[in-house]
Parts: C-alpha cells; sequence; structure tokens
C-alpha cells in the first residue's frame, strides 16, 4: 500500500493525459484522489492471494470455531415439534409437561432415530445435565418398536423414570434456543438453572482459577526469561565479533532443537531420581530422603518453559543492544558517571524497546503453551490450554473448548491494549 | 455382501493381472508394540493372501474421535478402519461418526459354528463396536523397595496404605478407575460402587480417599508414563495397561511385579467411520471378517499380552513370537490373575463422565 503522490501523478498521464489538465473543469484534487484510489486497488489486487489465503486457511476457521461457543442449533434441530409445544411450558408450575409434548417427543425421536440424530442430542444435553446420554440412547431404542398410540406419558416414563422429573424438561426447555450463552458460563465457572445465572458449587470451579494461574505462570515464565536473558544479550552484544558468534550459536542450538527432546531432557535431568538430585545427594547437600521435587509441579513448568522460550528473548534484546553506540556510556563516565549510573540511566533506557519486544513475544508465546506444561507439569503446573486441549480431543466439547479460546483471546488482546497504552507498542524493537 | 465380496475379489484379481494400481486401506491404531502385533497378527497375513490390497497404518489413535469429527464435518473421511478404546466407539456411535455393524453377517462364525455375536457376547457393548482385545488397568509394583521390609502389596487397598508401603504412586490423570478404587478401598461393596459414585457425598468420599495419597502421587496421561517412572525409580507403584507392564518386566527385565488385585477390565476394538464409499467400506468389511475370525485373535496373543475378545481364541494362545513364554499366565483374563476383577461400566461412564471430570479436576487443581 505504498502510494505516494509523487508516484500516482507520473503514472496518471500515462493511461490518462487530460486528467492532469484542468482544462476540462475537473479540479486537481478530484482527480488526484481518483488516481490514488485506482493506485490503491492495484495494491490490493497485488495482495489479494495472500489477503485470500489468510482469510480462508487462518481467519475462517477460527471465526467459524469461535462461533461455536454460541451456536446451539442442535436441540431445535433434532426435537422442532417438542420445542414449540415447550414453548408453552412452564417449569415454574412445578409440573411435567403434559401430554401434547410427549406425543411431540415421539414424533421428533422417531425421525430422530432413523437419522440417527437422537444420541448425539444426547450427549450434547449430557454437558449440562449427567444422564442425559443414556437417557436418549434408551429411549431411541424403545421407541423404534413403538406405536403412535402408545406414545403415553405412563408409557415414557416407564422407559426412564427421568422423563417424569421437571428438571429433564426444564434442561430441553433452557437450552432449546439456538445461541446460547451455556458454554460462556461453563467457561466461567457459572452455570444456567431454573433461577437464571449463578455460580457452580464450589468443588466444580476450575476455569478461572486456571485462567489465572496461566497468567500467573506466564508472568513469571517471562520475568525469569528477562532476568536471564538480559545479561546474555549484554554480553553478546558487547563481546567481539568472533566470540559473539560462538555464544550465539549456544543461544541458537537449543531452539534447533525438537521442544520434545528438550522437555524430556528435563525430565532426566530434574525428576527425584534424575542426574541434579543424584548430584546433589552424592555432595551432601541434600540428604537421600530429602531429594528435591522439582518436576511434575509448577517448577517443573517454570525451568522448562523459560529454557524454551529464552531464545525468544535473547534475540530481541540482542539485535537492539547492538545498535546502541558504545560512545553513550563512554561520554555519561566521562562526564563523572558511576558504572552502574552511567548503565542504568544512560544505557538501560535505550534497551527498553528490546525488552518490550522480547517480553510481549515470550508472554504472548507462554500464555498458549501447551505441549511443555502437559508433560512436566503435573497438577499445578498445567495451563488453560490442557484444558482446551482435553475438551477438543478427548470430551469433544467443542463449545466449551471454544468458549475457553474466545476467553483466553480477549484476554490476550485486553493485555496488548495495556501493554500498548503502558510501554507504547512504537517503542517495541525486533531490531 | 457376499455378492459386493466376490465382485470386489474380481475385481482385485482383475487388477492383479493387468497391473493396475492396488487398493489402499488405511488403518488407524494405537502405534508401538501394539501396532506391530496387528501388524504381524493381521496385516501381513491379509496382504499375503490379498496382493492387490496394502494396507497403510496410522498412529492416530489417541486422537482418533476428534479426528474422525472433523472429517465428518469437512465431509472427507480418509480413514478406512479405526482401532479406539470401547468407551471411544460408544461415543462415536452416539455422534453417528461410527458405521453399524451387523456382528453375525459381517463376522466370521467361530470354528464350531457358533454365530460371532454369542462368541463375542457381553464384550458387544456398542452397535458400531467390534471387539479385539480384553486389556486391564492395573498396578505394577518395583519388588526391591526397602522401606517396604520384604512386605509385598497383594490388595488394591495397599496401593493407599503409605504407611506399610511408603514411596511414591502414579495414577492417571482422570477420574476413571481411580474412583472406583478409592471406594473399594473405602468399605463400599463392588456391587455398590457406581450407585454411591452417582451422589455428592460418594465423589466426596471417594475424593477424600484420594486426597490421602495426593502429595504422593504423580498423575499420568500417557500409558508408557508409569512403566518409565517405575524404572527409573520415580514411583514404587502404579497404574497402567497390563501390556505395558508386561514388557517392562518380561522384555526389559525390570524388577518389577504385578499387582492384579481388582484390575479394571476393558475393551479394545475396531470401528468403520461412518460416510465411506461402497467401494471402500466393501474392502474394509473383507479385511475385518479375515482379522477377527478366531485364529488372527488368538495370533495377536503371540506379541502383545491382552486377551482376545472371542471365547472361541483363548484355548488358541500360545507362546510368545520371540521369548517363547507361555503367554497364558499374563493374561488378564487368566483364571489366577481375574480372581478380583472390576468390568468398566460404560453406561455410567458415558453419563458421568463430564460432571465427574469437573470435580476430580477441580480437586486436583486445588
Amino acid at each position: 500500500m505504498n502510494t505516494q503522490n509523487p508516484a500516482s501523478t507520473d503514472t496518471g498521464p500515462d493511461e490518462n493525459p487530460q486528467v492532469l489538465t484542468t482544462r476540462d473543469g475537473i479540479p486537481l484534487k478530484v482527480s488526484l484522489a481518483r488516481a490514488l484510489r485506482r493506485e490503491k486497488l492495484r495494491a490490493l489486487v497485488l495482495i489479494a492471494p495472500l489477503l485470500l489465503f489468510v482469510l480462508i486457511t487462518f481467519a475462517a476457521p477460527i471465526a467459524d470455531m469461535l462461533f461455536r461457543s454460541v451456536e446451539n442449533g442442535i436441540v431445535s434441530e433434532t426435537l422442532p415439534k417438542t420445542v414449540e409445544v415447550l414453548a408453552t411450558w412452564d417449569p415454574e408450575s412445578g409440573e411435567i409437561p403434559d401430554q401434547a409434548a410427549f406425543t411431540a417427543l415421539y414424533e421428533d425421536l422417531k425421525v430422530a432415530v432413523e437419522e440417527k440424530t437422537h444420541t448425539r442430542l444426547g450427549s450434547r444435553l449430557n454437558y449440562e445435565a449427567s444422564g442425559m446420554s443414556s437417557l436418549f440412547r434408551k429411549t431411541g431404542r424403545r421407541i423404534g418398536r413403538m406405536e403412535p398410540a402408545d406414545a403415553t406419558v405412563e408409557r415414557f416414563i416407564d422407559i426412564d423414570k427421568d422423563w417424569g422429573t421437571v428438571e429433564t424438561w426444564a434442561v430441553l426447555k433452557r437450552y432449546s434456543p439456538t445461541i446460547t450463552p451455556g458454554y460462556f458460563l461453563n467457561a466461567a465457572d457459572m452455570q444456567l438453572t431454573a433461577e437464571g445465572v449463578e455460580m457452580k458449587p464450589e468443588n466444580e470451579r476450575i476455569y478461572l482459577y486456571l485462567f489465572w494461574r496461566t497468567l500467573f505462570l506466564s508472568l513469571t515464565i517471562t520475568s525469569t526469561c528477562l532476568l536471564l536473558g538480559y545479561p546474555v544479550a549484554f554480553l553478546l552484544a558487547a563481546l567481539p565479533a568472533r566470540s559473539a558468534n560462538l555464544l550465539m550459536i549456544l543461544v541458537l542450538l537449543p531452539f534447533w532443537t525438537s521442544l520434545l527432546v528438550r522437555t524430556s531432557a528435563w525430565k532426566v535431568l530434574l525428576q527425584q531420581q534424575g542426574v541434579i538430585n543424584d548430584f546433589l545427594v552424592w555432595t551432601g547437600l541434600v540428604s537421600d530422603a530429602g531429594r528435591l521435587v522439582m518436576i511434575n509441579n509448577q517448577t517443573g513448568t517454570i525451568i522448562a518453559m523459560t529454557h524454551i522460550l529464552l531464545p525468544f528473548m535473547i534475540l530481541p534484546l540482542y539485535s537492539v543492544m547492538k545498535t546502541i553506540s558504545p560512545s553513550y556510556v563512554r561520554a555519561a563516565k566521562s562526564l563523572g558517571a558511576t558504572d552502574w549510573t552511567a548503565f542504568w540511566r544512560v544505557y538501560f533506557p535505550q534497551t527498553v524497546p528490546g525488552i518490550g519486544a522480547g517480553a510481549i513475544l515470550v508472554f504472548i508465546l507462554a500464555i498458549g503453551y501447551y505441549i511443555t506444561p502437559e508433560l512436566v507439569g503435573g497438577t499445578d503446573g498445567i495451563f488453560i490450554s490442557n484444558r482446551i486441549a482435553y475438551h477438543i480431543s478427548t470430551s469433544l466439547n467443542w463449545g466449551l473448548a471454544a468458549a475457553l479460546g474466545v476467553i483466553l483471546l480477549l484476554a490476550v488482546m485486553l493485555l496488548f491494549y495495556v501493554y500498548d497504552k503502558i510501554v507504547g507498542i512504537d517503542n517495541v524493537k525486533l531490531g | 455382501m457376499k455378492f459386493k465380496t466376490l465382485l470386489l475379489a474380481g475385481a482385485a484379481s482383475a487388477m492383479m493381472t493387468s497391473g493396475a494400481m492396488a487398493i489402499d486401506l488405511t488403518i488407524v491404531s494405537w502405534g508401538g508394540a501394539y501396532s506391530n502385533s496387528q501388524n504381524e497378527a493381521y496385516h501381513k497375513p491379509y496382504m499375503a493372501a490379498n496382493p492387490g490390497v496394502n494396507i497403510i497404518n496410522d498412529e492416530s489413535s489417541a486422537e482418533a474421535v476428534a479426528k474422525l469429527r472433523a472429517m465428518n464435518e469437512a465431509g472427507n473421511v480418509t480413514w478406512d478402519l479405526v482401532d479406539v478404546v470401547a468407551s471411544d466407539a460408544i461415543r462415536l456411535c452416539d455422534e453417528g461418526l461410527a458405521e453399524e455393524i451387523n456382528f453375525d453377517e459381517a463376522l466370521a462364525p467361530a470354528p464350531d459354528g457358533t454365530p460371532a455375536s454369542e462368541d463375542f457376547g457381553d464384550l458387544i457393548v456398542s452397535d458400531c463396536f467390534i471387539p479385539q482385545i480384553v486389556y486391564s488397568t492395573t498396578f505394577g509394583y518395583r519388588s526391591d523397595v526397602e522401606a517396604w521390609n520384604g512386605r509385598e502389596p497383594d490388595d488394591i487397598c495397599d496401593v493407599f496404605d503409605l504407611e506399610n508401603f511408603p514411596g511414591k504412586r502414579s495414577l492417571e490423570k482422570r477420574p476413571i478407575n481411580n474412583m472406583e478404587w478409592a471406594l473399594l478401598c473405602d468399605g463400599v461393596a463392588k456391587d455398590d460402587v457406581y450407585d454411591v459414585l452417582e451422589t455428592e457425598e460418594g465423589v466426596s468420599r471417594a475424593l477424600a480417599k484420594l486426597e490421602t495419597i495426593k502429595d504422593q502421587t504423580i498423575w499420568w496421561t500417557a500409558g508408557a508414563e508409569t512403566p518409565q517412572l517405575l524404572a527409573d525409580g520415580e514411583v514404587v507403584i502404579g497404574s497402567t495397561y497390563n501390556g505395558r507392564l508386561f514388557s517392562l518386566i518380561e522384555e526389559q527385565d525390570q524388577p518389577v511385579k504385578m499387582l492384579w488385585d481388582a484390575q479394571v477390565f476393558d475393551l479394545d476394538g475396531w470401528i468403520v467411520p461412518a460416510g465411506l464409499s461402497d467401494e471402500r467400506k466393501a474392502a474394509v468389511m473383507d479385511y475385518l471378517k479375515f482379522a477377527t475370525d478366531t485364529q488372527r485373535l488368538a495370533d495377536q496373543a503371540k506379541y502383545i499380552s491382552y486377551g482376545p475378545a472371542r471365547k472361541s481364541s483363548a484355548p488358541l494362545v500360545g507362546k510368545h513370537a520371540e521369548l517363547g513364554i507361555d503367554m497364558a499366565p499374563h493374561m488378564p483374563t487368566d483364571p489366577k490373575n481375574a480372581t478380583n476383577t472390576f468390568l468398566y461400566n460404560y453406561e455410567w461412564w458415558a453419563d458421568y463422565r463430564d460432571d465427574l471430570d469437573a470435580k476430580f479436576q477441580a480437586w486436583l487443581a486445588g
């Protein structure tokens, strides 16, 4: 989109010589704007393949996945007649719906069983109320042999007593709209009940805590990366080129090694019968019974992830430090500054853009990390992304996974905004 | 069905003579020693008998449920046959992602003519699922722990006994099996376990029992973790699949022994993905008929210590293909090992898995 005025006025005359002249009454401003627009259009055509590629392979799937966090068409699609009948039923009455609802349910299920969609609805509703899965499977099996005349209230209750409870029907009614806040409420440890939205019981709350821990651990990892990476980058920038290159290879070497290999290596090093503990016991610093627990907990996650993300901190820092002229510090010292003052007042402020870039890079990578916490995190070192992965691949509750993903995405964007306000995104330099 | 098979066989032989392309079957399984046993017992003999078929191994069973759903939504199912555990098969069947199977029509009868549905018997837990093996989740313990003073655990409740059997344990990071064991050791009768677990108090009771060993426990997610932890001496007792412990004890010769008490039986087997073309489905069904017959299931036990799912296969189980040891005593179904067993309740867990998982994970995190 590099449209500069001279370029557009240059290309203007070739195609449309008369627009340059304002003899025909067209003001120069208008013709200029027109030429600019054409230029922009041309630029757009040039980037169109990439734009389309990104839209189709990146933006659209994400949008589709995010939409699942509220999408809930399955109830009204599978049981259209029942949903219609239930619209007039009031769960507050304390009584189960009348025969009309059971007849509608029978007719809907008859179709659903043929299309084999009733069990799918059962697993969807089971996320909200345990027992729905087998209720629909069991009822589906019996409904095939049932005559329309048999579709009585008693008969359904005979198949499963759950059809005789208000709660079963209330869940059906509550989740009949095609858009539901249910997944988002779940993701925030809340639930939709007959009385409205309320917090889940204490022993089922987990997501808010996990979000908080993900945030806390990511910040911890970012700061340990900064503490360890800053001196290394400083050394790299200060050393003569030859030794700096050698050091640089040492920084990059782990970067090129497989993530899984590095994580497993940490297991060997950190476990209780591992290399570090063996060494400490051998030196007598630690007794055999008092071996340190450094893995399968938060410590393990912090150590392994700091190591893995360290190059993302060092590289931006290094490239910023490389551009700082040594003469500034020399000048400060010649004006009487101590080593510390020269560093803190003159050198350090110039490295802030590098810190900004490194910190945001490490933080954003850390907050969505999945495989390393899974392997070394034990129970108190896992992240929210581990739960998202669980809901995608094991529980198949993609709606909840999507809702958790949306919250994570919004949290990152919010933090990014705050970061921009405090540090200023213009202050971030990658080199 | 028969006509189709004939047609296919005809087509295959026609292709062979003309030297045209072969049929590719993509079969998804777990990888490692397990895929190897299937390769030796099923794939190789089948390909030898059907030169027109080429079997491609995919090792994605761990993510099979999610991937199948994604493939189905995209309308492009690239797998022909998938090996999954029974609970996943039930879910896939519920979601309409797996084909329903007519057992007697699609599968070979036992050598004595017993129809397949009877030969598999109770192990048919879903209309879409053809069981292959019975495996169990059970405990292995190190036999060289000094602090135990020569005592060896022989009861499931020894896992919860930190006084007589101190040391770290490893348990699977999910409620299934752990909750049952905890209740059994908290004095609940075997038949009442699920009734108790259905109640709020039952869940708290199970978690309270687990709480007694919580800070001595490493939680695993992959079946290979416990054998590794046992071999490293990181844990002294841990749960995993019995076949993994077999290879740790017999093939890698580690000082580890089996604790078969209250082992939980589970099933692993095949599902045919929904939405295959007629031609591919016919090819798969032909393979399935071969790979799930009595002899083939018994053959698999030569390579891995899992019990064949057909009743008629049990007498045919022989010796390990490489070690030459009798496999029968290493089967979870062997009478000596199966004095006290627990059967995974599929229906119950399909209903309560999400609920209990939330409570279990909240408990773990807290």
